[in-house]
């Protein structure tokens, strides 16, 4: 009887949130225990947390950590990370890339004002003079529906993402690229991500003042 | 054409000295070519090299591959540094990412303000003896000579990697550890990382205050 997935996080986005699209979007059910008050000390004491950090998610009999080697047993278990070493590299590029974008946005809540302010500036900048141009072109190159290698892969997953949290800091980001809007809503469609986009999936929302007080808490920051 | 990978980044350390020391420890032979000021970088990025507009940047089997994890993934994939199967892979992935968080505390000491530096600096080995050195120690306690799988992989080059640039802030970072002691000693005498460790090799120093304003023009 195989296990379902168990993901230890705040209830929130955060670093976790990547690893919830891409079980979502290879339809993979997963379990999630939410980190309130003494949970992260109760987690640590157990010895259930490698670095003493979380992420953490339980699968296939490993307590697994780091976000990066999580989602990469992931996509190498459910067939989204190509067929050989050079699609992997591709895809661990565009992957990066977004990872780095989602990175810049993740940082927000936790700024002040005039940090913050100057930094959503140069998100937008970035956004769109340095890492969708690399998307869009990508897709116009080969004038195939997924990134790498003609399949869905966890680098369309991961773009598709990005894409929706860099909207959510400017709903119009992607104007001048046709094809990441056509990627978009191509992708949008899927029936795993159709689904993982509905209200009451394990989705959660963009971070408030209540979740970044909650964090800060939690992890004494 | 020597067919060699093409390294290209300043002539320091930063974020391509993890990708040397993969590189040596396979035995691969190298070449690079060294941004020295921003014409370098802007060159490279107007035509059309760097993915992301960004170094590192390593030419390799006819691909130009950016961004340092993409670039030691594909590295260890190659030659074989990366564990039999998918739950090889996932321990090594784990180790090394732990690694990196702690390499990139370390690195980026350097840049940190004046009055905050010894401060972070504090904190940065704190965590390596606390946080993650007991890890490692306690890995090994298997009795095998490598962490993962009985066979070298790019969990050890890391951990020794990372080892060495701990001690040069902390020369008795390993004084609790006797475990990583004797790995740090085995892992340094395999032939290849021997040489690497030797003068002349392409391994780099320490960065030194001096060196960061012209480090810094290159990007700024």
């Amino acid at each position: 009887m195989a296990e379902k997935p168990k993901l230890h996080y705040t209830r929130g986005r955060g670093k976790m949130e990547s690893i919830r699209w891409l079980l979502a979007a290879a339809g993979v059910e997963f379990e999630e225990e939410f980190i309130e008050k003494e949970d992260l000390e109760k987690l640590r004491n157990d010895g259930s947390l490698l670095f003493q950090q979380v992420p953490m998610v339980e699968i296939d009999g490993m307590k697994m950590v780091q976000t990066r080697a999580i989602l990469c047993y992931i996509a190498g278990k459910y067939n989204l990370y190509g067929k050989d070493l050079k699609e992997r590299a591709w895809i661990d590029m565009y992957v990066e890339g977004t990872t780095d974008l989602m990175g810049m946005i993740m940082a927000l809540p936790f700024q002040a004002a005039d940090v913050k302010e100057k930094n959503i500036a140069l998100i937008t900048e970035r956004a769109t003079t340095r890492y969708f141009p690399v998307y869009e072109k990508a897709l116009k190159d080969h004038g195939q529906d997924y990134l790498v290698g003609n399949k869905l892969s966890w680098a369309d997953i991961h773009l598709l993402e990005a894409i929706l949290m860099t909207e959510e800091l400017k709903s119009d980001i992607l104007s001048a690229f046709p094809l990441l809007q056509a990627f978009k809503t191509k992708m949008s469609n899927m029936p795993t991500i159709k689904k993982f986009l509905q209200p009451g999936s394990p989705r959660k929302p963009p971070p408030d003042e209540n979740y970044v007080a909650t964090v800060m808490k939690i992890f004494k920051l | 054409m020597s067919g060699k990978p093409v390294l290209h980044y300043p002539n320091s350390r930063g974020r391509m000295e993890s990708v040397r020391w993969l590189l040596a420890a396979a035995g691969v032979e190298f070449e690079e070519k060294f941004l020295e000021k921003k014409e370098d970088l802007q060159k490279l990025q107007s035509d059309g090299s760097l993915l992301f507009q960004q170094v590192p940047m390593v030419e390799i089997d006819g691909m130009k591959l950016v961004q340092t994890r993409a670039i030691l993934n594909y590295i260890a994939g190659k030659y074989n540094l990366y564990g039999k199967d998918v739950k090889e892979r996932a321990l090594i992935d784990m180790y090394v990412e732990g690694m990196a968080d702690l390499y990139e505390l370390i690195m980026m000491n350097v840049v940190q303000p004046a009055d905050k530096k010894e401060e972070h600096l504090a904190n940065a080995l704190d965590k390596a003896t606390n946080r993650y050195f007991p890890v490692f120690e306690k890995i090994l306690n298997h009795g095998h000579d490598f962490l993962v799988g009985n066979k070298l992989s790019r969990a050890d080059v890391s951990l020794l990697e990372t080892i060495l640039v701990v001690e040069e802030r902390k020369p008795d970072a390993l004084a609790k550890f006797p475990l990583l002691q004797s790995f740090k000693a085995r892992i340094s005498n395999t032939p290849n990382i021997k040489k690497f460790l030797q003068p002349g090799s392409q391994r780099k120093p320490p960065l030194q205050e001096k060196d960061i304003p012209s480090l810094m023009a290159i990007f700024h």
